[in-house]
């Protein structure tokens, strides 16, 4: 009997393994074409073994206009955008955990409602409302833009953190006389490290990943994103420099990689958004 | 403690709330309202002056438009395909397999497909791109089954870039689902196996039922991210070819600026942003309970 139950169970095991591992086969296959033609001096848009291992097709890219402006840009607008976002979320976040007020329910409601609107489709009228406010094309218009984009998810996030942080410590520092931003900063934020770099590193993957915003907001190719700029280089070069394309797409997907493992890691692999948006 | 001096205290505790509120304002709820507004007049690219007030004549312009409804029913295709079908049944089925396979399997599958979701959504676009073409990965296995292989962005491109979101998007589902069959206590399957429930009647009398908030939950979330898909699509099809995968937010795109006609791209995002505004509502009901 015992028997049977175990080698059931490893027959089910065995099913789940198989069925897990064709469709990561199929899952992995545009992943290995990019990261095998990055390295091919000959590279095509099948996946293959490259002929032979070369570095050229980094060297070719890494170049300030093809790459470190863009990124630069990049790192500029999503970092920027970053930061306001998250201050914008931690101050909000502290009121809509601490105190009780009617407003908070309808607040948070509201909230929640503009985390799930399309930003794509307003993405028309906020080019209008640009041109008209003499924001299109600068730097300042798209990352504060991007910040509000990003702030009703930060928001949420923030908010579920901060409930998480016991309120016995603060209601001592109250009680010494200090200030509702002294004890956000002194008491509340230290606590809440692991939930500030989730929001941080989620609010920056999300816009380095974004084209269309950009897309929309700036003109000026100096000016332009990684995500944009790449595919003006598809466009013009790409359609042949395969291998090229490849290294570049290495390139700018790489940090958001690493960022990704750094927040799983930091929560012991739980985060999913799924714990965010648990239902 | 009189009122006045209380007042003032609710006030400044509300003070910390001010950045986030007069940020929503200005770039969220302005551009809301704006839309609402240009979307009734013939705004154009140039000449911003002298819009004039046109009554709902974007909107019967936009249902009497060949393009406008071969973008709606694209839109519908994109989204039940890649999103119901797709990612949330993929998604599912993915993170149900993951409790019984064995633990190098699971962190193998989980980093591949999360990989695909991580990465930005125009590299995921070239990285299909590659994947569907004449010359690409996926008519090299077909030729290898001697099966006959044709230009897929060509003959099938709603499906080919409903594929693309599929690949890009099932993490999310896969991760929701992982966390909500883990919720499940193990003794409620066990007993149920006990009285003789087992395989797809387990499934479907004890495992659905008790994840039924979370199906909803994703359900809405894939779609309503389903709706905004505008990079992975402009990078592998542009819309192309001749429409044949321009859903609603590439044809939006196309009327404001290619054609130059801001009010009536607008309309079609009013439209947009109300379908959306339906399902977040919808997605709040489900919620209900947690704020």
């Amino acid at each position: 009997m015992a028997r049977t139950v175990s080698s059931r169970r490893l027959g089910r095991r065995l099913a789940a393994d198989t069925g897990l591992l064709a469709v990561a086969a199929a899952f992995a296959l545009p992943l290995a074409w990019v990261l095998l033609s990055s390295v091919d001096p000959h590279a095509d848009l099948r996946v293959k073994a490259p002929d032979g291992l070369t570095l050229g097709n980094f060297d070719a890219i890494l170049t300030p206009d093809i790459t470190f402006t863009p990124l630069l840009n990049s790192l500029v607008l999503c970092g920027g955008a970053t930061l306001l976002t998250v201050v914008c979320a931690v101050l909000a976040a502290y009121p809509l955990s601490r105190f009780r007020s009617r407003l908070n329910r309808p607040f948070l409601l509201t909230i929640l409602f503009a985390t799930s609107l399309p930003i794509t489709a307003i993405m028309v009228p906020v080019y209008a409302l640009f041109v008209r406010v003499d924001l299109i094309d600068t730097a300042h218009g798209t990352i504060l833009f991007f910040a509000a984009s990003q702030l009703p998810f930060a928001i949420w996030l923030m908010k579920n953190f901060m409930d998480g942080v016991p309120k016995e410590l603060e209601e001592a520092a109250w009680t010494d006389g200090a200030s509702t931003l002294q004890s956000l900063a002194r008491i509340v934020l230290p606590l809440m490290g692991p939930g500030v770099s989730v929001v941080t590193v989620f609010s920056f993957v999300m816009m380095w990943g974004n084209f269309f915003v950009p897309f929309m907001l700036l003109l000026t190719p100096d000016q332009m994103p990684a995500s944009v700029s790449i595919n003006e280089f598809f466009g013009n070069r790409g359609m042949v420099a395969y291998g090229q394309l490849a290294a570049f797409s290495v390139v700018y997907s790489t940090p958001v990689i690493l960022l990704y493992l750094l927040i799983s890691r930091r929560l012991g692999g739980g985060f999913a958004l799924g714990g965010a948006v648990k239902g | 403690m009189n009122g006045g001096h209380r007042r003032l205290r609710s006030l400044g505790r509300a003070l910390p709330l001010s950045p986030a509120v007069v940020l929503l304002l200005l770039f969220l709820a302005g551009p809301i309202a704006y839309c609402a507004w240009i979307a009734f007049t013939d705004l154009q690219l140039t000449g911003q002056a002298h819009a004039s007030f046109v009554g709902l004549d974007n909107f019967r312009r936009a249902f009497r438009d060949d393009a406008f409804l071969n973008a709606v029913w694209l839109t519908l295709v994109f989204t039940v395909v890649s999103s119901l079908l797709g990612q949330n049944t993929l998604g599912l089925a993915l993170a149900a397999l993951m409790r019984r396979a064995s633990k190098p399997v699971r962190t193998l599958t989980g980093g591949v497909v999360v990989t695909a979701w991580v990465l930005p959504e125009v590299v995921a676009g070239f990285l299909l791109y590659a994947f569907f073409r004449r010359e690409g990965t996926l008519n090299a296995l077909l030729a290898q089954l001697h099966l006959p292989s044709q230009n897929w962005l060509f003959t099938l491109p709603i499906l080919a870039v409903s594929f693309a979101n599929v690949w890009r998007g099932t993490a999310f589902s896969m991760l929701v689902y992982s966390a909500a069959l883990n919720e499940i206590p193990r003794e409620v399957e066990e007993a149920a196996e006990v009285d003789g429930a087992r395989g797809r009647r387990l499934w479907w009398h004890v495992t659905l039922p008790m994840i039924r908030r979370s199906i909803g939950t994703n359900l809405m979330l894939n779609t309503l991210q389903t709706l905004s898909v505008f990079g992975l699509i402009w990078v592998m099809t542009r819309g192309g070819p001749g429409g044949r995968s321009q859903t609603l937010p590439l044809f939006m795109y196309e009327t404001a600026f290619q054609n130059s006609m801001i009010g009536y791209g607008t309309a079609v995002a009013l439209l947009l942003l109300v379908v959306g505004s339906l399902f977040s509502v919808v997605y709040l009901r489900l919620l209900r309970t947690e704020v």
